[in-house]
C-alpha cells in the first residue's frame, strides 16, 4: 500500500479514489464498473481521471440496470475476476437486490464451496445533502440482515482508504456502504489504513460514562455530542461498528461492560434496524452489566424529507444525541 | 374489595416501624385522613393516617411488632379499586393469608431476601393495591454489585433514571457515603425540572444507617434519632456554604404588648414570645425570596408556602423541627395553639409524619436557657435557618441615652449558594422589625 509514513490531510472522496487506484495497480484481475464511473468519473467523482489512466477495459461505464451490471459482477467475481462494481446510492441497490441477496450471498453455500463470489459492491448511503427520499435513505441494515454477505460502513479517511484491499481479498461478496455526506470531509489520512480489516469495530473515543455505539456519518455526530457532554462532565466512549456484518460482539460488549450504558445512534430507521440488533446482543451478553437501559437515537420514522430544514430535524443529530444520554442519567420521576 | 395495608415508608431513611397501638379493630370503618395505627421510628411515634375510605377486615400485626416497610399490616375492605389478580379469587371471603401478593410479586426475584421484595417507597399511609412496583427499582449491574458487597438493595435511594438504583449508589452505600441527590451534577442544564421534594427531615440523607436493631425500643431508638441528626447536620456542613448573620433587637415594646394582651385573655389563649418569632419567620419569607425552600439538584426552588418547622429538643436527648403548616396566614391565637400542641406531641413522641417532613424553614429558639445567641446549622435540602437567643435585659442607647431595655438576638444561617449577606441582612431586618412592633401594618398587612 502506498499510504507514506508521514500523515496528510486528504479528502474521504480521496481516499477512496487512491484505494481503487491501488487496487487496479496491484491486481490486473480488478476492474471498476458502474453507472458513470467512466466519462463522468462517477456521480460523486470518486473515479475521476481513472477512465484516462486505465482505459476501458477497467473502467466500464454501464448501462442503467442495476440488475445487470451487478449480476455480470457477480459472474465476473465467480469467473476468477476481482470487480469492482459501483452502485450510485444504496436505493438503486434495491433493483439488483435479487442479484445480491439470491445470488451472491447463496453461491458459496449452494455450490457446497465450489464457488467463491469475490465481488466488492461499493455505493453510497445517507442523507444530508437534500436529495430528498428516493436518494437519502440508510439501508446497509437490511443487507446485514443477509448471511453470505460482509457489510462494512468506512466512517473515516483512514477506513475509506483501508477498506478496499482486504474487501477485495474476501472471498465472501462485500458490500462497502460510502456515507455519501462524507465525501467532502477531510482528514488525516494515517498508518492505520495499512491495518483496516472487515470485521472489528473500534474504540474512536475512549471514555467512562456512557457508550455511544454507531457508525457512518453518524460517528461524526456523536464525536460532536461527545465534546458536548465532556463540557457537561460526562465522558462518553464512542464505539465506530466500522462492520456491520459480522457485528463485533466483543468490542461493543468490553465497552458497554467499563461504561455500562449504551446509546445506539443509527442513522437508520429505529423500527427493525441494526440499533435493535445491537441493542439485543447487548441484553443478550451484557445484561447484568447493565446499569440503565439501552437508548437509540435514529432517524425519525419518516420517507426523508427534501427540505433542509426537515431533513436535518429527521436525521440523528447532537443535540439528540445529548438529550438522549443526559436522560439516562437524570432522575425523572 | 380487599386489600392489604402495609407498613408505610415514613421518610426515605425508614427500614422498619413498630406497630405501638391499633386505632381500629375488625369491623371498624375509616375514612380518609383517619389515624389508624401509631407507629413507632426512629423519629419517635407517629401516627398514620389512611388514605381510603372502609372497613378493616382483620388486624395481620399485633402491638409491638416490630416489621420490615411494606410488610402487610391489615387486610382492609375498600371501595373502588379494581381487582388485584394477586387476590383475586379470594372473593369477599375471610382473608386468611396476607402471603399470596408478596408470592405474586416475586417473580424473578430469585436469591433476594423478602424485604426487598416488601419495600414500597410510598407517602405514609398510603394504600394500594399490591403490584409490580413494590419491586425495587435497581439496574441489572446495580443488582449484581450489591450481591457482591452484601448491600441490602431495600436501604438503598436511586439516583438514577426513574429513580432506579444504580451501580454508584450501591457502592456509595457499601462505603458508607450519604445518597447524592437525585442526579448527579453532570447532568448540567437543559435536563428536566427536579422531582417534587421528597420528605425533607432530620435524617435525609442518612441511608447507609442500618436498620435498627431489632433491640427494645427505647434507648435504641434514642440512638437512632442521634444518628439520624449526625447524617443531616454532617451533610450540612459537608455541602451547604453557610453564612451567618446576626442583629440584636429592642423587643420591648413587643414584649409590653404581650403582657398587656396576655393580661386580657384566659390562660389558655396566652400568646409567647416565640409565636411572634415563628409568624414574624413566615411574614418575612413572603417578602424576602431565597430563604423558604429547597436547593435540589444544583438549584433552588421557593417552597409555594411557607411552613415553618420549629426546632424542639426532646428531653434525654435529640431533637425535631416539626412544621407549623402555612405559617404565614394563620393568625397569632392560632399559631399559639397549633405552637403548644406540636411541641407537646413532639415531647411525647406522636408526630404526624407529614408534620416533620414540611419545614421550609426552621426557627430555633433558645428562648428558655441563658443563651443570647444561636449559630444554627441549616437542615437540608433547606436553604435557611432562623436563630433567637433569650430575651434578656440589657443596658441599650436609646435617643442618646443609655436605658435598660429588653433585648433578643436574632440569627440567620443562610446558603450562600442560594443568597448572598445583603439579601441575608435584608430577610433577618425584616424579621427583627416586625418582631419589635407585633402591632405594626407590617403584620396586619399580609
Amino acid at each position: 500500500m502506498t499510504v507514506s509514513s508521514a500523515s496528510t490531510r486528504i479528502t474521504y472522496r480521496e481516499a477512496v479514489k487512491q484505494a481503487i487506484r491501488e487496487a487496479l495497480l496491484s491486481d490486473p484481475r480488478t476492474f471498476l464498473m458502474g453507472e458513470d464511473v467512466g466519462r463522468y468519473g462517477g456521480c460523486f467523482a470518486v473515479s475521476k481521471g481513472l477512465l484516462a489512466e486505465f482505459g476501458e477495459e477497467r473502467i466500464r461505464d454501464t448501462p442503467l440496470s442495476e440488475s445487470a451490471f451487478v449480476g455480470a459482477g457477480i459472474g465476473a467475481a465467480m469467473g476468477g475476476m476481482r470487480p469492482i462494481v459501483e452502485i450510485m446510492t444504496v436505493n438503486f441497490s434495491l433493483l439488483a437486490a435479487d442479484q445480491i441477496v439470491n445470488t451472491a450471498a447463496t453461491v458459496c453455500h449452494m455450490s457446497g464451496g465450489q464457488f467463491a463470489v469475490p465481488v466488492v459492491i461499493r455505493m453510497a448511503t445517507g442523507a444530508g445533502r437534500q436529495l430528498a427520499a428516493q436518494h437519502s435513505h440508510s439501508l446497509e441494515a437490511w443487507y446485514a440482515h443477509v448471511p453470505g454477505l460482509r457489510v462494512v460502513v468506512p466512517a473515516t479517511i483512514d477506513d475509506a482508504r483501508g477498506m478496499l484491499k482486504p474487501a477485495l481479498a474476501s472471498a465472501d461478496p462485500v458490500l462497502i456502504f460510502e456515507p455519501a455526506s462524507l465525501y467532502n470531509m477531510e482528514g488525516e489520512l494515517t498508518e492505520a489504513a495499512r491495518h483496516a480489516d472487515l470485521s472489528t469495530a473500534r474504540v474512536h473515543r475512549a471514555g467512562r460514562d456512557v457508550s455511544l455505539i454507531t457508525y457512518g456519518a453518524s460517528l461524526w455526530r456523536c464525536a460532536t455530542a461527545a465534546d458536548e457532554l465532556a463540557a457537561k462532565g460526562v465522558d462518553a466512549e464512542i464505539i465506530d461498528l466500522r462492520s456491520l456484518r459480522p457485528l463485533d460482539d466483543a468490542t461493543i460488549l468490553a465497552s458497554v461492560r467499563r461504561t455500562r450504558r449504551a446509546v445506539i445512534v443509527d442513522e437508520g430507521w429505529r423500527s427493525g434496524g441494526i440499533s435493535a440488533e445491537i441493542a439485543m446482543r447487548i441484553v443478550e451478553q451484557g445484561f447484568y452489566d447493565l446499569d440503565a437501559p439501552i437508548a437509540r437515537v435514529c432517524t425519525e420514522e419518516v420517507p426523508l424529507p427534501y427540505p433542509k430544514h426537515l431533513e436535518d430535524a429527521a436525521l440523528p443529530n447532537p443535540a439528540r444525541i445529548v438529550a438522549t444520554v443526559q436522560r439516562m442519567f437524570s432522575h425523572a420521576d | 374489595m380487599r386489600i392489604e395495608y402495609r407498613m408505610p415508608a415514613l421518610g426515605a431513611d425508614m427500614d422498619y416501624g413498630t406497630v405501638v397501638e391499633w386505632h381500629v379493630q375488625p369491623g371498624s370503618r375509616f375514612k380518609r385522613g383517619d389515624v389508624v395505627a401509631v407507629v413507632e421510628t426512629d423519629k419517635g411515634a407517629i401516627d398514620v393516617e389512611i388514605f381510603e375510605e372502609g372497613v378493616v377486615a382483620q388486624l395481620l400485626v399485633q402491638p409491638g411488632t416490630k416489621v420490615p416497610v411494606g410488610t402487610p399490616l391489615a387486610l382492609i375492605e375498600v371501595e373502588g379499586l379494581a381487582p388485584s389478580p394477586a387476590l383475586a379469587g379470594e372473593g369477599g371471603g375471610e382473608g386468611s393469608s396476607p402471603s399470596p401478593a408478596l408470592a405474586g410479586e416475586g417473580g424473578g426475584e430469585g436469591s433476594f431476601p423478602s424485604p426487598a421484595l416488601a419495600r414500597e417507597r410510598v407517602p405514609a399511609g398510603r394504600v394500594r393495591a399490591p403490584d409490580s412496583s413494590a419491586r425495587v427499582r435497581i439496574s441489572p449491574a446495580a443488582r449484581i454489585r450489591a450481591k457482591e458487597l452484601g448491600v441490602d438493595i431495600s436501604t438503598l435511594t436511586g439516583s438514577g433514571p426513574d429513580g432506579a438504583v444504580t451501580r454508584d449508589d450501591v457502592e456509595r452505600s457499601a462505603k458508607g457515603m450519604p445518597s447524592p441527590p437525585p442526579s448527579p451534577s453532570k447532568l448540567g442544564e437543559g435536563v428536566e425540572p427536579s422531582p417534587p421534594p421528597s420528605p425533607s427531615k432530620l435524617g435525609e440523607g442518612a441511608e447507609p444507617s442500618p436498620p435498627p436493631s431489632p433491640s427494645k425500643l427505647g434507648e435504641g431508638e434514642k440512638k437512632t434519632m442521634r444518628d439520624a441528626i449526625a447524617a443531616s447536620m454532617s451533610r450540612s456542613k459537608r455541602e451547604i456554604p453557610h453564612y451567618y448573620l446576626s442583629l440584636t433587637a429592642d423587643v420591648t415594646h413587643a414584649v409590653d404588648w404581650l403582657a398587656a394582651h396576655n393580661a386580657a385573655v384566659p390562660v389558655t389563649e396566652r400568646l409567647l414570645f416565640a409565636a411572634l418569632l415563628v409568624k414574624a419567620v413566615a411574614l418575612a419569607c413572603r417578602h424576602e425570596k431565597g430563604f423558604s425552600g429547597f436547593y435540589r439538584d444544583g438549584r433552588y426552588e421557593e417552597a409555594p408556602a411557607v411552613h415553618v418547622g420549629v426546632a424542639v429538643a426532646i428531653r434525654g436527648g435529640g431533637l425535631v423541627a416539626p412544621a407549623i403548616l402555612d405559617t404565614a396566614i394563620k393568625p397569632l391565637p392560632t399559631l399559639m395553639q397549633e405552637f403548644r400542641d406540636i411541641v407537646a406531641r413532639a415531647r411525647a413522641g406522636r408526630l404526624k409524619a407529614s408534620e416533620l417532613a414540611a419545614p421550609t424553614i426552621i426557627l430555633t429558639s433558645l428562648g428558655d436557657s441563658p443563651v443570647e445567641s444561636v449559630f444554627p446549622i441549616i437542615q437540608p435540602p433547606q436553604v435557611a435557618i432562623v436563630g433567637a437567643g433569650a430575651v434578656l435585659p440589657r443596658p441599650w442607647v436609646c435617643d442618646g441615652q443609655l436605658v435598660v431595655r429588653q433585648l433578643c438576638t436574632l440569627s440567620l444561617g443562610a446558603d450562600h449558594r442560594v443568597t448572598d449577606g445583603r439579601l441575608g441582612a435584608q430577610f433577618l431586618g425584616r424579621i427583627a422589625r416586625l418582631v419589635a412592633a407585633p402591632d405594626s401594618p407590617e403584620w396586619s398587612a399580609t
